[in-house]
Order: structure tokens, then sequence, then C-alpha cells
């Protein structure tokens, strides 16, 4: 019983344990909500979302208010680049997919550099980076969607590769392994952690504190860029905005996969369940066909139910 | 590098932007109604002045607002959805009463009401429960969104001509909205010489050391989100004299803007360090910066990358200036 009760403690058990409730929940109400096929097609959005907030991830494990809202606008941008980039053409992926992970990347190191340098807090200079990239996108576009997938991306990314997973399931299992390797083994993920916890002493032992910071802003931005690239192979062609929503769910996909906002504690694998499970509810609320006010309040009020069970900030002592 | 670890600089220079830490949006403030002056040579009049001065209110009460809550170094990210609540409420009530005086009475204080339950929830929700106040303001906030929608799925309503008119026009011959915001400018003054005030900072700068001197360190967080609520309430409010109708939507695009506005008037995020007049002039930047561009007849295309720019300038150069003395406390 004690180690139930501390599973339960867990985020991740949390969160896993809510997408079963979930989907039993959704078979029950609308029979095949569970189907494979339905959590294929589930799964396949949470990888957007899980994409984004891996690079959302990063950046509020390196602590120090961190947070990263500019990711929507960038990955608008990331999917109006690619796509105008590439033309069509399978020939024109590759040198798109470099332009767009470069120019991302410098995007989301600048907001690392403000952070840094400048010392402006996390929230304002994101929120600021916001608008100019948006700005950018409508001097770009004139207000008019162009662009379009080339047939390969779109088949890398949609196309059932095996047990009826699209590409895009793998290409995000690939991520998470590679991102939960870089944070366990490596000199800068394990940099990132002891920033986040604790600056000062990171500082003293030697950790290039603003460097790691500002890689993290860096990869934030070049996975967001990442995430318009599979965004643009999802749909095909995309609307102007169309990746201006995923900032706020991905910080609560993070928060969710028992990331603290504090920074310094969390894993990536406890993201990516939190992506799924804000997909399942999104998806549940979609298939009961609730209006659409019935939606967002019952995606709140889950949202707060969840802060209930984990999210909660140490009491105060006297 | 953490502070403590670079080397002491001569403050002399930094004293004056210590001291007065939205001196540069004072500057920027200035220089902006020059700018606006040249480009629109009637920005001066009274009733121009009075136009503008009522389509920055509604995001100039809600900065106020937002202040409380970031002074207390928390933030509420529903602040915008609140005023689109209050919105609808207050419209779709006087709308469906007829429009009589007592309709509007009642329209009013069931907006108001709705405003300071909304904040009372973000703050238990904070305080007492301990959610973190990012994602539970988010959270609340899509709730309230929801709500909205559910008591006005679209923009419409209809408010009588009377309503309006008198928000139109004006009492003692000072227009309403030059009211609205002396209200709010003196319910600032009042405020910061309240023993809550003091608590308040006291919380934003260090909540632990707060709680151990024996501040009520919830309920001070609790009434900064409450207020935040009663102005988010008196911003939709305004807003149903202003459009003379509800709408789901209205408040969207202000919880941002708000957080713009309070971080160009010098406060700062994490909390004790700030004031609401500073508020005031950063939500009248933000505002002018609009105008600006508006009639700079800028091509369309230009106008919202040069915005973006300004402002990541401006706070930037906001934040950069209020840094010294946030340092310091």
């Amino acid at each position: 019983m004690q180690s139930l009760v501390t599973l339960l403690k867990r985020p991740l058990a949390v969160a896993l344990l809510a997408i079963l409730v979930l989907l039993a929940a959704g078979e029950l109400l609308s029979p095949g909500f569970a189907s494979w096929r339905q959590i294929v097609s589930m799964v396949t959005i949470a990888g957007l979302l899980g994409v984004v907030a891996a690079g959302q991830n990063l950046v509020i494990l390196s602590g120090h208010e961190g947070i990263d809202l500019s990711v929507g606008g960038i990955v608008s941008f990331g999917a109006f680049l690619a796509g105008n980039l590439m033309q069509q053409t399978d020939a024109r992926i590759l040198p798109a997919v470099l332009a767009v992970m470069v120019i991302t990347f410098a995007i989301g190191l600048a907001n690392g550099l403000g952070v840094t340098v400048l010392r402006v807090p996390p929230l304002v200079m994101t929120l600021g980076m916001f608008g100019v990239v948006k700005g950018g996108l409508v001097l770009l576009t004139r207000g008019i969607p162009s662009g379009r997938a080339a047939p390969l991306l779109q088949a890398a990314v949609i196309r059932p590769l095996l047990l009826g997973l699209p590409g895009i399931v793998f290409i995000w299992a690939a991520l998470g392994l590679a991102l939960t390797l870089m944070l366990r083994r490596t000199t800068f993920g394990l940099s990132l952690y002891a920033i986040g916890t604790n600056e000062r002493t990171a500082a003293v032992a030697g950790v290039p504190v603003l460097r790691t910071r500002a890689l993290a802003f860096g990869l934030s931005g070049l996975l967001a860029g990442l995430t318009g690239i599979l965004l643009l192979g999802y749909t095909g062609n995309v609307f102007i905005g169309a990746g201006d929503g995923y900032a706020l769910p991905s910080v609560i996909a993070v928060v969710i996969g028992g990331t603290s906002l504090a920074g310094g504690a969390g894993s990536y694998v406890g993201t990516m369940a939190g992506a799924v499970f804000l997909v399942v509810l999104q998806s549940i609320l979609t298939t009961l066909s609730i209006p659409e006010f019935g939606r967002q309040v019952i995606y709140g009020l889950t949202l707060l139910a969840l802060m209930l069970i984990y999210g909660r900030q140490r009491r105060l002592r006297g | 590098m953490p502070d403590t670890a670079r080397p002491a600089r001569p403050r002399r220079g930094r004293l004056l932007t210590q001291r007065h830490p939205y001196l540069l949006t004072i500057l920027v403030f200035v220089l902006l109604c020059g700018i606006n002056t040249a480009l629109q040579p009637t920005f001066l009049l009274p009733s121009v002045a009075v136009s503008n001065l009522s389509s920055f209110l509604p995001m100039t009460l809600v900065a106020i607002g937002q202040t409380y809550v970031i002074l207390g170094a928390d933030i509420d990210l529903s602040i915008g959805t609140i005023v689109s609540l209050v919105n609808v409420i207050a419209a779709t009530i006087i709308d469906s009463m007829g429009g009589s005086p007592l309709s509007i009475v009642l329209g009013l204080t069931a907006g108001l009401a709705a405003g300071l339950l909304a904040g009372l929830l973000n703050g238990v929700c904070v305080a007492l429960l301990r959610f973190q106040p990012i994602v539970t303001t988010f959270a609340t906030g899509v709730v309230f969104a929801g709500l909205a929608l559910w008591v006005l799925p679209q923009a419409g309503g209809q408010v009588p001509p009377a309503f309006y008119e008198a928000y139109a026009g004006g009492v003692l011959g000072i227009p309403t909205v030059v009211w609205v915001l002396l209200g709010g400018i003196g319910f600032g003054l009042l405020v910061r010489r309240l023993r809550f005030y003091h608590a308040l900072r006291a919380t934003g700068g260090n909540i632990q050391a707060a709680y151990q001197t024996g501040l009520p360190v919830a309920r001070v967080r609790i009434t900064a989100y409450v207020i935040a609520g009663f102005f988010a309430a008196v911003a939709g409010l305004v807003l149903v004299g202003e459009t003379a109708s509800g709408d789901p939507l209205v408040g969207a695009s202000l919880t941002m803007s708000s957080i713009c506005a309070v971080v160009l008037g010098g406060t700062a995020l994490s909390g004790c360090v700030g004031s609401f007049a500073g508020s005031i002039l950063g939500a009248f930047v933000l505002g002018l910066i609009n105008n600006v561009i508006f009639f700079a007849q800028m091509p369309f295309e230009w106008q919202g990358l040069v915005q973006g720019l300004i402002i990541l300038a401006a706070l930037s150069g906001g934040v950069m200036m209020a840094r010294g003395r946030a340092d310091r406390t």
C-alpha cells in the first residue's frame, strides 16, 4: 500500500494512469474511442505537441524562471519557411530542413542571449520575441498563406510504417531516446540540471551557466522549427498562424509530465506522457460532441484537478 | 554568471534610473507623444486625447490589476478571459432584461461580482492550494473563456443607448473615461497607504521571510488576485460601454499586453519592486506604439514586425533600467 501511494506521487505514473482512465472512459462513452486506429491518430497529434514540448522542457529545466512563449510563433514560422523552401520538390527537402533548423536555432539563441546577456526575464523576452516572429511572418507572407509540403516529407510524416504507426511517431520516439540520453549522459544535460537546481553552486563548480542556458533556448527554437516542418508534413499546407497555439499547451505538457517549473527536476519521458494526455483529453471532449464552451470548461477543470494531485508547491514553514 | 560573482560596478550613474525605474518609459512616452503629434497634428486636441484614452482604457485597467499580482511575485494569465466573461455577463443581463435602469444596475453588479469571484478562485488555487501560478491561471483562464462562450456564444447583445451615451458623455464636464482612469489612480494611491500593500511587497520579495515574520501571506496573495479580478471586471464593463455590446473574445489579447505594460512600467516580474503608476504609463506606451505605426502609414505587412521590435526593445530597455534596483532590494 505504501509503495502504491509513493507510486501515485510520481508524475509519470499519474500521467500514464490518467491516460488509461481517459481511454477507458472514452471507450465506455463512445465505443471505438480506444481502438488502435484512434490511438494511432492521437499519438500522431501528440507527436507534434511532444516535439515543441521537448524544447520547452529543456528551457524549463534550466531554471531561472525559464519558459519559452515564443515557440508557437516559431512553429508557424518554421512551417511557412519549410513549405516555401521545398516547393513540393523532394530534392529540396534536405536544404529546406537545414535552413529552417539554422534559422529557428538562431531565433531561439537570440532569446537565450536576451535572457543571459541582457538579463531580461524569460517570460518577457520570449513574449516579445513571439511578437517579432509573428510580425516577420506577416511581412514575408503578406497575409497570404503559401508553401506546400514535398510528397516525400508528407510520406515520411504520415505514412504508416509499422503497426499502422506513421513516421512521425518514430521520429518522436527517436527524439525521446536522444533527448533522454542527452539529459542523463552528456555534460550539457547534466549542466542543465545543475544550473536549474542551483545556479550559484553550478557556477562555482565550473558549469558555464550562461552558455548552457542560452543553448537550451537555442535548442527550444530549433525543436519548435522542427515541429513546424512536421506540421507541414502532417497537413500538407499550413495556414499562417497554424502553430501559434502551441506555446501554453507545451508548458502544460511539461508540467503534467512532472518537470518542476522551478527547474532542475524532471524528465522528457514524463513530458511525452503529458503531451499524450493533453491530446487524449482534447479528443475525448471532441468525441463526446459537447459544445465548445463545455469542452473548454472541462479541459480547464481537468488541468486544475491534475494540479491538485501533484502540481502543488511546498508548504511554507515558520 | 550569478549576480554575486560579478565585480562591483560603480553605481553612481545608475542612481537616477534606480530611483525611478520607469524613467526610460517616461522618455519613450514623451518621444511617442512627439512623434504622434508630428504625424497626427490633432493628437493634442482634447477630443482626440479622450478618444485615445478610451481606446487605451481597458488595457490600462487590466495592467493596474496585473501589477498587484506581479508585485506579489505571482502572475495572472486569466485576466483577459475575466474581462471577456464580465463583458458578456453584463451585456447579456442588460440586453435580456430590456435595458431598463434596473437591468443596468443588475448587469453591472453581476459583472463586478463575477470578476471578484474569478479573482478569488485564482487566489485560492494559488495561495491556499499552492498550485503553480502560471499553469493554474492558464487553466482557470480556459474555464473562464468557456463560461464566456456559454453565456454568449457570439458577439452581440444590444445595450440601451442611454448606457453607452452615458459612457461616451461625462460628469461635471469631465468625460466618463477620465473619471474611470482617475478612479483607478485613486485606488492605487489609496492602496499604497495600506498595510496590505507593504505585506504584498514583502511577500513578493521573500515569501518565506514574510511568512516567518507573521504576515498573512496567503490572504495577501488572494487579495492581490481579487484586485486583479476587480480591475478586469471594470475593464469588461468599460468595454460594454465602448462597444455597446458583448463579445466573448474581447479580452483575448489583454492578458499578454497587460504583462507587457506592467514590465514596461518598471515592475519586476520577480515581485516586490514596481508601481501601478508605471503600469499605467506602460499601457499608454503600448497604445501609442499602435497609434504611431498606424499614422506613419507604414505598409501593412511591415506593421507587425516594427511593432514587435519596438515592444521587444522597450521591454528589454525597461528591464535593464529597473534591474539595478531589483538586484539591490
